[in-house]
């Protein structure tokens, strides 16, 4: 089975960064080109948010992007017709879908992973599904549609709880960097956090380590990825698109802030 | 055990369970491997009962409304949760959680409110035991329940208005989960009703459940038998009715009435009659009737009644409603309004917005002359008489 997520990490062990974009957002039909334009930028995973009208894990400014989203009419089934050719434009990128539960169970699960497999999207992210109810339900599912997983893990999670969640998947495990909601300010206590992150790296799990929640800008982005594979940056990137006049010209400007450019993938575009 | 309870995953039936995020594990864990002992304990229990009896006043009362039985045609009693200290039954609820989060160690407390009830009763509890108190409340609810923003902030508490969606009781519940993700260690969340992830709908049904208990109790005293007719009470988040339900939920004999709030009917889009315009879903962590669009979002209910206004009832409502245990009526804004009226002229009791859809219900019943009913007057008005003046034209 191809795991997209293991060939990344073949090519490029460190420094991943996985950016976050609501579907649907800012424009009704800008998220497959965005797509594309963060990943030339130089994005090496993304994650398209599936917006849903009680966020409950996310701040402001996703709270904000997904009834943006809703009101210019996205849809979980809209946007999977959508991203039926996303394989043509983006071979290689591990792409992820990332919401609520409550959407996909009305879809059905089993039709949700059907048409997310058939569109050749490789993970999934659905915080309010606890890893007990994906064992007992829906693990044979997502396996059937090589489709997998994504567990959160914070500051609080015992190490027993970690290593039963690294067993249940083999895509990247999602540090929270801190007490907080997406989008919020989590370096108020950097020691607490490194520490943190140094915890996790030092149990030699089977998963790479991605940190996620309040990484902003190329500061946070780097001190993340000190103890952890890469990192997540979600609100930060929506701040910048938000009001732009060119989305294009303002994903790319984010992405090169973080990372400078690399000519040899973003000349093209 | 009882089918009404709870399995070990927090299931009744299909409904239940906790889908929370990662970040509410350790909290929720906590509260789930220690409630029962702790409920369980002498020492919980002695202050439990000491605080109900001197504190809150109980028992409340069980009244022979004469002149609305007269009317219905049928025996009515009011269980008088409306008498409890603070003006409703939301206070039996909190003197335990506040005992239950001093054993755990929690120094802040939040808590979401829609009327207010839930709010004033968690801030009285906390000025009571001198803990932090902060209470999300809808923007749109502050508005329409003034007098008891007011009541929380004289008793200390920190009201802070949840300004997404609806703005009211469903928003303010989100609010209050973002809080408690933000503050993992140090915080306890107060659920007012019988909703949220598993455990909370079983603890705060069986520190409810006194209501039933005491019921009971007062019916064999007045009629020789515990066992009414009927038990009616309404339904928003359902924690009255889950109260006044709980020992009676293994008693075939006596019929549940759970009554919703229809707004301006179930056949428009302003209404929060859960059981009927719901379909299963996932809302604050519980698996339960939802009101949603096709597409599996949150829609906005509506109810004149903010303790109503919530698109979905506790997983414990959503299986009586499912098993047909109990039966679900849903009653308009004006039936309510109405009924607060007739209530209040011939008992001289006001009800709350919400206690008055029960008593409206009495209405389509069809009661016979030897039927007892029991109804659960959840909480009296005061907190309403802005909305009885302007919607009765009585000013």
């Amino acid at each position: 089975m191809q795991n997209r997520f293991a060939d990344l990490l073949a090519r490029k062990p460190q420094g991943l960064l996985n950016l976050y974009l609501t579907a649907g957002y800012p424009g009704r039909h800008d998220t497959v080109p965005l797509l594309q334009t963060l990943a030339d930028a130089g994005a090496d995973i993304l994650e398209i948010g599936v917006p849903f009208s009680d966020p409950l894990a996310d701040g402001p400014v996703i709270q904000q992007t997904s009834t943006t989203a809703l009101r210019n009419g996205m849809t979980l089934k809209a946007l999977l017709q959508e991203l039926q050719g996303i394989r043509q434009v983006l071979p290689d990128t591990p792409l992820l879908l990332m919401g609520y539960l409550n959407p996909v169970l009305q879809l059905g699960m089993e039709e949700f992973c059907r048409q997310a497999s058939e569109a050749g999207i490789d993970g999934v992210i659905l915080p309010d599904l606890p890893a007990e109810e994906y064992a007992d339900f829906y693990q044979d599912t997502f396996r059937r549609y090589n489709l997998r997983p994504v567990f959160l893990i914070t500051p609080q999670t015992s190490e027993a709880r970690i290593r039963r969640l690294d067993e249940l998947t083999d895509a990247f495990l999602y540090l929270v960097s801190g007490p907080g909601l997406t989008g919020g300010n989590q370096t108020a206590d950097q020691g607490a956090q490194q520490a943190y992150l140094q915890r996790v790296a030092a149990l030699n799990l089977r998963n790479p380590r991605l940190v996620g929640f309040g990484i902003a800008d190329k500061a946070s982005f780097d001190q993340a990825c000190r103890h952890a594979h890469g990192a997540i940056i979600g609100s930060a990137l929506l701040r910048a698109l938000d009001g732009a006049a060119d989305p294009h010209a303002a994903a790319r400007q984010f992405v090169h802030s973080i990372r400078p450019a690399q000519t040899s993938t973003s000349a093209i575009s | 055990m009882s089918q009404y309870h709870p399995n070990a995953r927090g299931y009744y039936g299909q409904f239940g369970g906790a889908f929370i995020p990662e970040m509410l594990y350790p909290n929720v864990e906590e509260l789930r491997e220690q409630y029962l002992d702790i409920l369980a304990d002498p020492d919980f229990q002695r202050e439990y009962q000491l605080l109900l009896r001197d504190y809150v006043g109980r028992p409340t009362p069980l009244f022979k409304a004469e002149r609305l039985s007269r009317h219905f045609g049928a025996t009515i009693y009011l269980k008088r949760e409306d008498l409890c200290h603070t003006g409703a039954h939301k206070v039996n609820n909190t003197v335990g959680q506040i005992l239950l989060a001093e054993r755990l160690g929690k120094k802040r407390i939040i808590a979401e409110t829609g009327a207010g009830q839930h709010g004033v009763a968690t801030a009285t509890v906390c000025a009571l035991r001198g803990l932090e108190c902060i209470v999300y409340m809808g923007a749109v609810d502050m508005e329409r329940q003034k007098p008891n923003v007011a009541r929380m902030r004289m008793l200390g508490a920190e009201v802070r208005p949840a300004v997404s969606g609806s703005q009211t009781l469903k928003d303010a519940t989100n609010e209050a989960i973002r809080d408690w993700i933000s503050n993992p260690t140090d915080t306890h969340y107060i659920i007012g009703s019988v909703v949220g992830p598993h455990p909370y709908p079983d603890l705060v049904a069986r520190l409810q459940a006194v209501i039933s208990e005491e019921i009971r109790r007062q019916l064999r005293e007045k009629t020789g038998s515990e066992l009414p007719d009927y038990v009616v009470a309404c339904v928003g988040g359902g924690s009255n009715a889950a109260g006044a339900f709980y020992h009676y939920l293994d008693e075939p004999a006596v019929q549940l009435v759970a009554v919703e709030a229809a707004g301006h009917g179930v056949d428009t889009d302003k209404s929060a009659a859960t059981s009927v315009l719901g379909r299963p879903g996932i809302i604050h962590g519980s698996r339960t009737l939802l009101m949603q669009d096709e597409h599996g979002q949150i829609t906005e209910p509506h109810s004149i009644s903010a303790g109503l206004d919530y698109p979905g009832i506790g997983p414990l409502h959503a299986f009586l409603a499912d098993s047909r245990r109990a039966q679900f009526l849903s009653i308009t804004d004006h039936d309510a309004l109405q009924a607060a009226q007739l209530c209040s002229r011939l008992e001289g009791i006001i009800p709350a917005l919400e206690s008055a859809h029960a008593i409206a219900a009495l209405e389509v019943m069809n009661l016979k002359p030897a039927d007892v009913v029991v109804l659960n007057l959840s909480g009296r008005g005061d907190k309403d008489l802005e909305t009885y003046l302007r919607e009765l034209q009585l000013a």
